[in-house]
């Protein structure tokens, strides 16, 4: 196996990136040798991807060295990575669904006749020796979007090794796989590995990570803090430094206990019962409590994202039912949602504002009905988001001004005001503190445990463990989407909830 | 320094209204050229020529403002109003020399059910728009051709004259100096601005047009909204039809096919932002404006009539640059 005293085959030292004053990555040093598979492990934003993003040729502007072979290189472009046997299996896969998977496999190298027509028959039979060469059993024909989501990782990776990789970079390719397809994934990885490919693995199941990678690399805060063979360490391991002790700020700090409160006496509000959804989340059972925050934690993919737009009559379940007050509520539109008495402020603002209009249109867009049944009454939408401009202090507090002019953070809080002039039933929020500053954070608590204590039922659907634990009372977890743990009058931390996942 | 404060608010301002101050320049600058130009465009009499000739553009208009605003198309208006304005003649009794089989009914029952069958016409575009999922511009088309087909079946290549009396009197007749025609354009020009402004139903129109994945996530029924807006385009298109029919003085096959074009044309040239969400009513008016006056004025000044075609294009091809950098740069001032 590999010696980390070896310069390897790929060799990175002094990586530093910095998007416009904000470090990503601050002088990593990274190796990679031949025929290793190597974990990339650590939380959203400790700069895994952006490493990659350099390996593959994305980012060029960057401090440090890389070598390749012992070379020094620079690569110019993501084409320029390829052509020196770098690959990239991305966690959306580049494949063309309407086309076979022969071609997919050929895909930008199809082999040509004279008058450069495609020579099919070539293509075929050189497709059918790489697949069985790697040991992967599919029909040649068959339309790529027919199959398996594990069987379009297979090809996707016989595809990349197709033109030429001898380096794979593969970003989170477990995600969404059932338990029997990891199993084939990770024999082909193997096998690879026996033929002297390198393997770098990205992902967040760190389950995944110990049982294929030789050895790994834990990030944290644009630093690789640690790397350690996986035969040597396990999962308590990993999370202790990914997580850092001791030197971090307060606001990081979830690593002590923090005691939950449920509600168990208090009514249930939004009932959900054995909800299924093709390829998001599977007999998902759970309800909301009034005056309760429920935290529903997850990797990215784990199904609560979807979960929580199929609560707004965004997305349809398939199967399984929501009750609302105890009765039977009918999603069918986002409309209807709305006048059931559920909000929802989704992960990004772009989703639900309207940067060209002026700022009290953007508050008053889903109370329209209750200010005039037909007519619209400019006065009072005005008066009513002045009101919200003073108590969010939203700046400048203009409610005529283009909402486009407004800063990302004053944007948040013109989407929360949205929903704060009726009291909405249930307030769903996804991701509501993601990418806020300290303060900006505060102020969100703030105004969801004071909503929280008018009696609202709340969920808060994330992929990073803080926001959940900044703002729930109770906790469900979700991995491949199921629930698998809850939270609940018991102490929790951020190292549980990760275990967990 | 507060003086170049000033200028940059002056400038940004004016970047922000460029759809609005451009049609109205053009439409200034085509005034006053044709004034100068001929002596007999600027009367009364041409005024109330020129007020009749955009009034069943303007109809077509005012139902597919509805339809750019929420950022879709009705390529079917025209078509919709040739078939609609058809139908209400063929259940009219006609003269003998019309030798078309069909079916005479009292002059209100005919009415009926034109607007009952452009009311279906734009019914199918709705359920294809937002059911199905096909996209306007190609449902609109199929749509464009299925009224053709009406057209052709139920005149048959002939032609009928005889349309029911209050259809000829809105169509063809007066009242005082003003044609009934130009009132009830004046009409459905306020109501369509009156809806988009004032009640909840317009403003959802701008939110779905503005940013439609907001609009769905704020809990507007996009759906019901675009419906609505293709059946109401279908609906004005229909009356359009109907009094263009007694306007013309019969209803055939390809009577109105140079409307698609002049409507859309009004709409945008007028600026209302072809990406939907920002321009009205008021700005389709500037259009016809725009667009009556220079099809009036042409023929006011000695010009190649064969020239009039380019110049038009020429004229649409400059609104839609003006367009497209308008969004640009509200764009801009809004990032």
């Amino acid at each position: 196996m590999s010696d980390p005293t070896q310069p390897g085959l790929l060799a990175l030292s002094g990586i530093t990136k910095a998007f416009g004053g904000v470090t990503a990555l601050g002088g990593v040093d990274f190796f990679l040798a031949a025929g290793e598979i190597h974990g990339l492990v650590g939380e959203n934003g400790a700069g895994k991807s952006t490493l990659m993003k350099i390996i593959a040729g994305v980012h060029t502007d960057y401090q440090g060295e890389m070598r390749l072979d012992g070379r020094p290189v620079r690569l110019a472009s993501p084409r320029d990575a390829r052509t020196r046997g770098i690959g990239m299996v991305h966690q959306e896969l580049s494949i063309v669904p309407d086309l076979s998977v022969a071609e997919n496999v050929h895909l930008g190298v199809q082999p040509l006749q004279r008058l450069g027509l495609i020579d099919w028959r070539a293509m075929r039979r050189s497709a059918a020796a790489h697949l069985a060469n790697l040991g992967i059993d599919v029909d040649l024909r068959a339309r790529m979007g027919d199959l398996s989501l594990g069987l379009q990782q297979l090809v996707e990776v016989a595809r990349v090794l197709f033109s030429g990789a001898r380096i794979i970079i593969l970003d989170e390719p477990t995600s969404a796989l059932a338990p029997p397809e990891i199993e084939r994934l990770f024999g082909l990885l193997r096998r690879l590995r026996e033929s002297g490919k390198s393997l770098i693995f990205i992902s967040h199941f760190l389950d995944d990570v110990l049982s294929v990678c030789d050895r790994l690399t834990v990030f944290r805060n644009g630093h690789a803090v640690a790397t350690e063979t996986c035969a040597r360490i396990d999962k308590r391991w990993i999370i202790d430094r990914m997580i850092g002790t001791g030197h971090q700020e307060l606001e990081e700090s979830y690593l002590a206990d923090i005691p939950l409160r449920s509600r168990p006496g208090a009514k249930d509000v939004l009932r959900v019962d054995n909800l299924s959804r093709t390829g998001a989340y599977r007999d998902v059972s759970m309800s909301v409590r009034a005056g309760e925050v429920l935290g529903i934690y997850g990797f990215l993919g784990s199904g609560q994202l979807e979960l929580a737009r199929t609560l707004f009559g965004v997305l349809r379940a398939d199967r399984g039912s929501i009750a609302l007050d105890g009765r039977v509520a009918r999603l069918s539109s986002t409309s209807r949602a709305r006048r059931a008495g559920i909000a929802f402020l989704p992960e990004s603002r772009k989703m639900m504002l309207f940067g060209t209009e002026p700022v009290f249109k953007n508050v008053t867009i889903a109370i329209l009905g209750r200010i005039g049944r037909l007519w619209l009454r400019p006065a009072s939408e005005r008066w009513i988001a002045d009101g919200h401009v003073k108590h969010l202090h939203i700046r400048p507090p203009d409610v005529a001004r283009l909402l486009g002019t407004l800063s990302g953070g004053n944007q948040q809080k013109v989407a929360l005001a949205k929903w704060l002039t009726h009291l909405p039933r249930v307030l769903i929020l996804s991701e509501p503190t993601r990418g806020m500053d300290v303060g900006a954070k505060d102020d969100v608590v703030r105004i969801v445990r004071n909503l929280r204590d008018q009696g609202i039922a709340i969920l808060v659907v994330s992929t990073e463990p803080e926001t959940v634990l900044s703002l729930a009372d109770r906790i469900l977890v979700m991995k491949k989407g199921r629930v698998v743990r809850e939270f609940a009058d018991e102490p929790v931390s951020k190292d549980r909830l990760l275990e967990a996942a | 320094m507060s003086d170049s404060r000033t200028r940059i608010g002056v400038t940004n301002w004016l970047r922000g209204q460029l759809r609005n101050v451009a049609p109205f320049v053009t439409l200034i600058v085509l005034v006053a050229f044709f004034w100068a130009a001929s002596d007999s465009f600027a009367t009364l009499g041409n005024l109330q020529n020129i007020l009749t000739q955009i009034s069943v553009t303007g109809i077509i208009a005012v139902g597919l403002t509805f339809v750019i605003l929420c950022a879709e198309i009705d390529l079917s208006v025209a078509s919709i109003a040739n078939a609609t304005g058809i139908v209400v003649a063929y259940f009219t009794a006609q003269d003998a020399s019309v030798t078309i089989a069909n079916i005479p009914l009292a002059g209100w029952a005919a009415i009926l059910i034109a607007l009952a069958a452009c009311f279906a016409l734009g019914a199918v575009n709705a359920f294809g728009l937002t059911l199905i999922g096909i996209p306007s511009f190609i449902m609109t088309l199929a749509m464009l051709q299925i009224g053709a087909g009406i057209c052709a079946l139920l005149v048959r290549g002939q032609i009928a004259y005889t349309v029911p009396p209050l259809i000829l009197t809105l169509g063809s007749r007066s009242l005082g100096p003003v044609p009934w025609i130009v009132i009830v354009a004046a009409l459905f020009l306020l109501v369509g601005h009156i809806v988009l402004t004032y009640t909840r139903f317009g403003r959802y129109i701008y939110m779905t047009g503005g940013n439609r994945e907001a609009a769905e996530y704020s809990g507007v029924n996009v759906r019901a909204i675009l419906s609505a807006v293709m059946i109401i385009s279908a609906v004005c298109s229909g009356v359009a039809g109907m009094l263009g029919v007694a306007y013309f003085g019969s209803a055939q096959q390809n009577e109105f096919d140079t409307y698609l074009l002049d409507s859309i044309s009004a709409v945008v040239v007028g600026g209302t932002s072809l990406f939907g969400g920002q321009g009205g009513i008021g700005n389709t008016i500037i259009g016809l404006f725009v667009l009556g006056v220079l099809n009036n004025g042409l023929d006011h000044v000695n010009i190649d009539s064969f020239l009039k075609i380019l110049i038009r294009g020429l004229i649409l091809l400059a609104a839609l640059i003006i367009n497209v950098y308008a969004q640009r740069m509200r764009t801009v001032t809004a990032a």
